[in-house]
C-alpha cells in the first residue's frame, strides 16, 4: 500500500473519520437542541423591557434661553442625532428625538387648534408632546423621548426613553 | 500481572462445536456464528480446529477491502466489517491467510470474529473461550497459561516470503518459535498408501 492510499483508507480505527448513524443523529439532536435553546434565549432577551437608556449627560442650554411656547434643536448623544427641546406653553420642558419614525424627516414644534404637537411636514404626521405617541399621519411608532434634567438654571440631557405604543 | 491473551490449541480441540454455538448466542449477532470449526484433512483424520480471527498486526483483509469497511482498534483487535460500508465483495475471504472471514448471504455482509469486542473490551472472556470444555480456546495471562501447559505459544507465521504476526497465539510444540506454512509439503496418508502399493507391486 502506498502512503496516500494508507492516508485515505486507514486501517486503524482512530485514523478513520467514520461517523456512525448513532453519532450522526446524536449530533443532529444536540445541534437542533442548541439552536432551539439559543432561539428561546434570544426571544427571552428581547422580551426584557428596556424602557430607558442612559447616555453621558450633556448640557443643552439654560432655562432662560427658551421662552414658553418655543423650541430648540440640539444633537444628543452624538453630533448628528437630531433632537428637539420644547418648552411648552405651561413652562414645562420636554425633549424628543427629532427624526420622524415614518421616513426620518425632522419634526417641528407647532401649535394647531390650540394643541401643541410635534409636526412632520413631509407627510402630515404628528406626535403628542405628552408622551411622543402618534396623533395623526403615517408614522408607525411613537417618537422616542429624550430624558432631560433641570439642574439649577441649566437643562441637561441624560438619556432616552422608549416611546409608548 | 500481564495482559490477558487469546490462545488456540488445535491439538486439544474435540470438535464439539460448543464455541460455534456460544458465538451464535451473542445478542449482537443472534443466531449467526462469527467463528467456525474446520476439519483438518478430513479424509485422513477426525481432527478439528476452531477458526477464530488471529487479529493480524497488518490485517490483509482490511488492506484489500475496497469499501474501507474493516478497521483495527488501538488495542489490536481487527473488527468485523462495518455494516454501512461492506459491499459483500468477498475480497477479504480470499485475502485472509487463515481462512477466517465468512460471507453471510442473508445480510450481504462479511462477518468475522471480533474477539467479542463488547466483552473483552470490558475485561470479560470471549464467549467461545468461556465454553470450550477442553481448553482448545484459552483466554488468560501468559502466566496462567504457563502454569498448566507445556507447549510454546507463537504468533509468527511464515507464508512463503511473508511473515505475519498476530495478536492471537497458536500453541506449538515446546520450543517452536514460528510456524512455517508449506501447502505443497502436506503429506496425506492416502498418498503414502499409494506409494507403498506402487513399491509392493
Amino acid at each position: 500500500m502506498n502512503d496516500k492510499l494508507k492516508e485515505d483508507f486507514p486501517i486503524e480505527w482512530e485514523d478513520d473519520h467514520f461517523v456512525t448513524r448513532r453519532e450522526f443523529f446524536k449530533f443532529l439532536t444536540l445541534a437542533s437542541g442548541g439552536v432551539a435553546v439559543g432561539t428561546a434565549a434570544l426571544a427571552a432577551y428581547a422580551q426584557i423591557p428596556r424602557e430607558e437608556i442612559k447616555f453621558e449627560a450633556a448640557k443643552i442650554c439654560s432655562t432662560e434661553d427658551l421662552k414658553p411656547g418655543s423650541a430648540l434643536a440640539f444633537s444628543f448623544p452624538r453630533p448628528g442625532d437630531l433632537c428637539i427641546l420644547v418648552r411648552k406653553q405651561d413652562g414645562e420642558f420636554v425633549a424628543f428625538k427629532r427624526r420622524c419614525t415614518h421616513l426620518s424627516c425632522p419634526v417641528e414644534y407647532e401649535v394647531k387648534n390650540e394643541r401643541e404637537l410635534l409636526y412632520c411636514p413631509c407627510h402630515n404626521g404628528a406626535f403628542s408632546l405628552d408622551d411622543g405617541s402618534v396623533v395623526q399621519g403615517p408614522p408607525p411608532h411613537p417618537l422616542p423621548q429624550v430624558k432631560i434634567e433641570v439642574r439649577g438654571s441649566e437643562i441637561w440631557a441624560t438619556g432616552a426613553i422608549k416611546g409608548d405604543h | 500481572m500481564s495482559e490477558r491473551q487469546f490462545y488456540i490449541d488445535p491439538s486439544r480441540c474435540i470438535g464439539c462445536n460448543a464455541c460455534v454455538q456460544a458465538c451464535a448466542e451473542c445478542d449482537t449477532h443472534p443466531g449467526v456464528s462469527m467463528i467456525h470449526l474446520e476439519q483438518v484433512q478430513r479424509a485422513d483424520t477426525v481432527q478439528t480446529t476452531p477458526i477464530i480471527c488471529m487479529h493480524c498486526d497488518e490485517p490483509a483483509c482490511a488492506m484489500v477491502c475496497p469499501a474501507d469497511a474493516i478497521k483495527k482498534t488501538p488495542d489490536g483487535v481487527v473488527q468485523s466489517s462495518l455494516k454501512p460500508r461492506c459491499i459483500g465483495c468477498t475480497n477479504c475471504l480470499f485475502a485472509c491467510p487463515f481462512g477466517v472471514p465468512k460471507y453471510d448471504v442473508e445480510v450481504d455482509q462479511m462477518m468475522k470474529c471480533d474477539m467479542c469486542y463488547d466483552r473483552t473490551s470490558i475485561g470479560l472472556k470471549p464467549m467461545c473461550a468461556t465454553v470450550c470444555p477442553s481448553g482448545a480456546l484459552f483466554y488468560g495471562t501468559p502466566e496462567e497459561l504457563a502454569a498448566e501447559r507445556s507447549g510454546t505459544p507463537s504468533n509468527e507465521f511464515i507464508f512463503g516470503n511473508k511473515k505475519i504476526t498476530t495478536k492471537v497465539h497458536l500453541m506449538m510444540p515446546q520450543g517452536t518459535k514460528q510456524l512455517t506454512v508449506k501447502p505443497d509439503a502436506v503429506v496425506r496418508r492416502s498418498d503414502l498408501l499409494t506409494a507403498v502399493r506402487q513399491v509392493e507391486s
